[in-house]
């Protein structure tokens, strides 16, 4: 097992966010957290690199043990130097260009050196198409094109896992695929991702396993196919029941 | 124009050119560069909120932004030798000065740190960076970039409020048209004369401004 989170809450003011979440995570899996709306699942996935304090919770990274609440900024550090987060609204450093997004956490906190930086940077841009940008600054490139720099960024120090956060909710239409197309090739190389989305044909195809959220529980979790062809839960077939619907 | 006034006018041109390049724009410079440390130090305070430094800067804050410069001035510089601070009138004036637009800097500056979007901050932390790193590398230079056209006003406002220290004795350009004019008594054509050399000075200021503004523009906006 690389990774293993157990019973993390979370909660703000008086709401309470999650509720105890598990989760298994093996080398290379690929895991859509799903869920409607306000079920707690970007809190999850913010919790899990310390974007959010957990009130409560355990995490077992690479036989590591760390206390999701009470974890030390040295800690912290170290989880984060073997993950990569990719957000919804990409956040590209907008006073970089495309090169120095992928190179600057290299260079300022890992002390790489220029040359070996940008070697590295530019072959993680090249990976998701993006090489021939490296000197555009992020106002200037599209919204799929801003995703996969930063997806690039975040492969650019080598993670063990790589968490998404909504990858593709603020993109036009048009956009989705292009970025989906990245995530799906990271998968197929072996890439382990925790991703929340409401991309139910990712989930479906490219994802291992489903973590299926509501109300800050889980409701149901396990293999891909499973969930979407036996759901267990009526929660389960009234949420997929839901998205088809909307499709037609 | 008749001949003597011509005379008095060609004369004085260079002589209150000299003190205004000599004089007026580095008491600018060295002013606007204590006024620029402090209203980092000042809004970085604010903005990471530092609970006790963060009262003693509402505090200057309040003070400076509540009582005139000139008052300031003298209190300084005519005020405190009496309890024993004596300050020379030229550093007192960059004190001064300094002090005072900084507080109104300090609060363009917070006001440009708070526009940086939170995700920048966080996205630095995900790849890596300690806090530090992350304003010195990411969030400052957007609020700078930010801040610019704001600071570059507070920078002419200081211009033309360094003839201010000449009520304080120091030998700057307004001062010199004074001592020209209590010579030949030309008050309208030696202040009109100061006053056309400050227009050029903020002219060439303005004309920088802008240049800075389209460099920065051009690479890439600050679009959230």
């Amino acid at each position: 097992m690389m990774l293993e989170i157990k019973n993390v809450h979370k909660r703000f003011d008086k709401l309470e966010v999650l509720k105890g979440i598990d989760l298994d995570v093996n080398k290379g899996d690929v895991v859509a957290i799903l869920g409607p709306s306000g079920s707690g699942k970007t809190t999850f996935l913010r919790c899990l690199n310390f974007l959010e304090r957990a009130d409560q919770g355990e995490m077992v990274f690479d036989g590591e043990q760390f206390d999701l609440h009470a974890a030390s900024h040295a800690d912290i550090a170290r989880i984060r130097k073997k993950t990569a987060f990719v957000f919804q609204n990409y956040n590209l450093f907008l006073n970089k260009t495309v090169l120095q997004n992928v190179t600057l956490g290299l260079t300022v906190a890992g002390k790489m050196k220029k040359d070996q930086a940008n070697e590295i940077a530019l072959a993680a841009l090249k990976r998701v198409g993006m090489a021939d940008k490296q000197g555009s600054y992020p106002s200037q490139l599209s919204g799929g094109q801003q995703q996969r720099v930063a997806i690039a960024r975040g492969l650019a120090s080598n993670p063990e896992i790589i968490y998404f956060d909504e990858p593709t909710s603020a993109l036009d239409p048009e956009l989705i695929g292009e970025v989906l197309a990245v995530m799906r090739q990271l998968a197929e190389e072996g890439m382990t991702m925790l991703v929340v989305t409401h991309e139910m044909d990712f989930a479906r195809h490219v994802s291992s396993k489903v973590l299926f959220m509501a109300d800050g529980s889980v409701v149901e979790s396990g293999p891909s196919r499973e969930f979407f062809e036996h759901p267990r839960q009526e929660r389960s077939r009234e949420f997929i029941k839901s998205i088809l619907e909307a499709r037609k | 124009m008749d001949e003597r006034l011509w005379n008095i006018l060609a004369d004085s041109f260079p002589k209150l050119l000299r003190y205004g390049v000599e004089v007026t724009i580095p008491l600018t410079l060295l002013s606007f560069s204590l006024a620029l440390v402090i209203a980092v130090i000042v809004a970085l305070i604010q903005y990471a909120n530092v609970k006790a430094l963060r009262q003693v800067c509402r505090f200057y804050i309040w003070i400076i932004r509540g009582t005139p410069l000139l008052v300031q001035l003298y209190l300084v510089f005519y005020g405190l030798p009496s309890v024993g601070v004596v300050i020379d009138a030229f550093p007192a004036a960059v004190l001064v000065l300094g002090f005072n637009e900084g507080a109104y800097m300090a609060e363009t500056m917070r006001g440009a740190l708070e526009s940086v979007s939170r995700g920048q901050m966080e996205a630095g932390y995900c790849v890596g960076m300690n806090y530090v790193q992350i304003m010195a590398h990411v969030v400052l230079p957007q609020a700078f970039r930010t801040a610019f056209p704001a600071l570059g006003n507070s920078m002419i406002a200081m211009l033309k409020e360094t003839s201010m220290a000449a009520t304080i004795t120091v030998m700057e350009m307004f001062r010199q048209a004074q001592v020209i004019n209590g010579r030949v008594y030309e008050s309208l054509a030696l202040y009109g004369e100061v006053a056309l050399i400050y227009l050029l000075f903020c002219t060439v200021l303005s004309w920088v401004q802008r240049l800075g503004e389209k460099r920065l523009a051009t690479y890439g906006g600050n679009k959230p």
